[in-house]
């Protein structure tokens, strides 16, 4: 605390609009070391993966030396890995549009009609947000094999549509809602109906807020564990955290090519993220804030 | 069940005015409706539109969302083993068994701890870290990307990369090992006095990032002019914080704790993970999850498995309608209670 404190006070006598400077270096020193702390694993997963496993026996916590590429690329040799990697994007992608597609003319409904039970509906959304997957998984098991989709992707697909549709109705609503009725009174002056209007003008005007529900639903779902665990048993229709895990515990002696399995893993949803940084994290703040 | 949660509020919330809110909804909702009478065959038209548009989404939700919940109840009542209709009826045989499993009693305290420690650890540091960060530094859009790479990597990942450090021949005994501070290696995961707190390292390394991402579009919302009021009447950078920063950010804070909350209560993919479902019972980081998961679909009783995601359910339900009546209600702008308006 001493430490904040001391170089913040001389601050207090500018208004903040005119803060040009760099600011103080203990803002940066403190700044570095959480930074350094976030990455510190990773950086480790990413690094063990180019070391061999007498290298990381001998010193847990060294850099490569030398530095060692065949982890990797074997891993990138191993048609496991990419089956891997196709089905989780499969079911990333799919759950993603069908996400978007109901969540879209749900929150459509909810914003821009009025009729008697909206208010129920909208509520009936929002408590879904309350009550994550984890709840439900032994019944859903139980539907999903009923119906019988065990070990196919489509079981892991529309449950998790099911439970994207509060996050994603609850960031497009106010979107939808933001969208001037104006435009709605000149369009049907036009001649427009409302579903031409939903067509014509929603979807278009909506856009940023459906990239951001369709980034947070592909990411949920290609990190997802409970669901897959619990649907796919058998070893073809794996998704990506359930073969990491499978590798994992297969491989466990071979600890530096479980970290190149792992850190290979990892860079979809890490590129996702840094090219959509903002949506995301926008998005995330919105629906928390409301 | 999860209706009256929500359907509740909203019927009551009809008569007392409730702030700008609901008055600005209802004006809304008279507007279009005053000026043109509906016809019979528009409203047949609107209802249609609304079926259509909103039918596919509320399908897929009640049948995998709240459909799954309501067999959950029912098949908690029966012993079954998951194959054919369940027909041994033993009612709250399977409740009753649950409340005296000693290993209950372990999770529920585990829960409780991870639950306790996951607000109190995160909160003050992300809210440090946030005023910090405010600040107009160099490179803040670079550390906002940072700090939040551990919340976007999945569990999975986290929790074999934390496994193989925290192991006994791992990298964090090789570093304490290396720069003299041997005496302090321990065996991190299956050290029952200390697995729990290697938990909570973990849990607070991968959503730390989150909160105060979150606190900071908080503090971002607050208008420049207030500060520069404050900072005209001569207050200190410490008076301006504690009194209009922190309760500014009040709104923010409480809903990142009901997210903690019920990610605390749900708590499954790490310890199962790192732990494994026998392991984590001897660790001390056994979960309402992975308890529920061990002895239902493990074990093959589905029907005692379903009793446990009712007490699960129904716990997570009344600790958030609790928040939500006494600490939630004072901001009308949050997302889990705008279903209100």
């Amino acid at each position: 605390m001493a430490v904040l404190e001391a170089p913040a006070r001389p601050r207090v006598k500018r208004p903040p609009r005119d803060r040009q400077e760099w600011g103080s270096p203990a803002t940066y020193f403190i700044a570095f070391v959480f930074i350094a702390l976030c990455l510190g694993p990773v950086i480790y997963i990413i690094l063990g993966g180019f070391r061999d496993n007498s290298q990381i026996t001998n010193s847990p916590a060294g850099f490569p030396d030398p530095w060692n590429f065949d982890n990797y690329a074997e891993v990138l040799a191993s048609p496991t890995f990419w089956r891997q990697v196709g089905n989780s994007a499969i079911a990333g992608l799919a759950t993603t549009l069908g996400v978007v597609v109901l969540g879209l003319m749900a929150s459509f409904v909810l914003a821009r009609y009025r009729f008697a039970g909206r208010g129920a509906m909208y509520s009936l959304f929002a408590a879904g947000l309350m009550f994550p997957m984890t709840v439900a998984i032994t019944p859903l098991y139980i539907l999903v094999r009923d119906l019988g989709l065990m070990n196919s992707l489509a079981g892991v697909i529309l449950p998790q549509i099911a439970f994207g549709l509060p996050v994603t109705i609850i960031i497009l609503v106010p979107f939808l809602k933001a969208i001037p009725d104006e435009i709605e009174e000149a369009a049907s002056i036009d001649g427009t109906s409302r579903l031409g209007f939903f067509f014509r003008m929603v979807v278009p005007l909506s856009l940023p807020g459906v990239v951001t529900t369709g980034i947070l639903a592909f990411v949920a779902s290609w990190n997802s564990y409970l669901l897959p665990l619990f649907i796919l048993s058998d070893q073809a229709s794996y998704t990506l955290p359930l073969g990491v895990q499978a590798f994992a515990s297969q491989y466990s002696v071979d600890t530096a090519k479980v970290l190149a399995f792992t850190s290979l893993s990892m860079i979809p949803a890490l590129i996702f993220f840094t090219l959509f940084e903002r949506r995301i994290v926008g998005g995330l703040t919105g629906a928390v804030k409301g | 069940m999860i209706e009256p949660a929500g359907g509740a509020p909203f019927v009551t919330d009809k008569q007392p005015p409730r702030g700008t809110v609901t008055a600005g909804d209802g004006a809304r909702a008279a507007s279009p409706a005053a000026p043109r009478p509906r016809r019979r065959s528009a409203d047949w038209r609107k209802r249609l539109e609304i079926t259509l548009l909103a039918g596919p989404a509320i399908v897929v939700f009640v049948s995998f969302v709240i459909f799954p919940v309501v067999l959950a109840g029912y098949y908690g009542f029966f012993r079954w083993k998951g194959f054919g209709p369940a027909t041994d009826f033993v009612g709250f045989e399977n409740y009753m068994i649950i409340f005296q499993d000693s290993a209950f009693h372990d999770v529920l305290r585990h829960n409780g701890f991870i639950l306790v420690l996951s607000l109190v650890i995160q909160g003050p540091i992300a809210i440090i870290l946030a005023l910090l960060l405010n600040q107009k530094i160099r490179g803040r859009s670079i550390i906002r990307v940072l700090i939040f790479v551990p919340y976007i990597i999945s569990e999975v990942i986290v929790g074999i990369g934390w496994g193989l450090m925290l192991q006994t021949s791992g990298a964090v005994n090789g570093l304490l090992d290396s720069i003299g501070l041997g005496a302090f290696q321990a065996d991190w995961l299956s050290d029952p006095k200390i697995a729990i707190w290697s938990l909570m390292v973990i849990i607070s390394w991968k959503y730390i990032g989150f909160a105060v991402i979150l606190f900071l579009a908080g503090l971002q919302s607050i208008p420049d002019e207030l500060f520069e009021a404050a900072a005209i009447d001569g207050a200190s950078y410490w008076q301006i914080q504690r009194t209009i920063t922190l309760p500014l950010l009040g709104p923010t804070v409480r809903i990142w704790a009901f997210l903690s909350i019920i990610g605390s209560l749900q708590l499954f993919d790490l310890v199962f993970i790192i732990w494994g479902q026998y392991v984590a019972s001897t660790a001390g980081t056994s979960t309402m999850a992975t308890y529920m998961v061990a002895n239902g679909r493990t074990s093959g009783n589905f029907g005692y498995g379903s009793a446990v995601a009712v007490v699960m359910f129904l716990i997570s339900l009344v600790i958030a309608l609790i928040y939500q009546r006494f600490v939630l209600r004072r901001d009308t702008a949050g997302a889990l209670t705008e279903g209100k308006k």
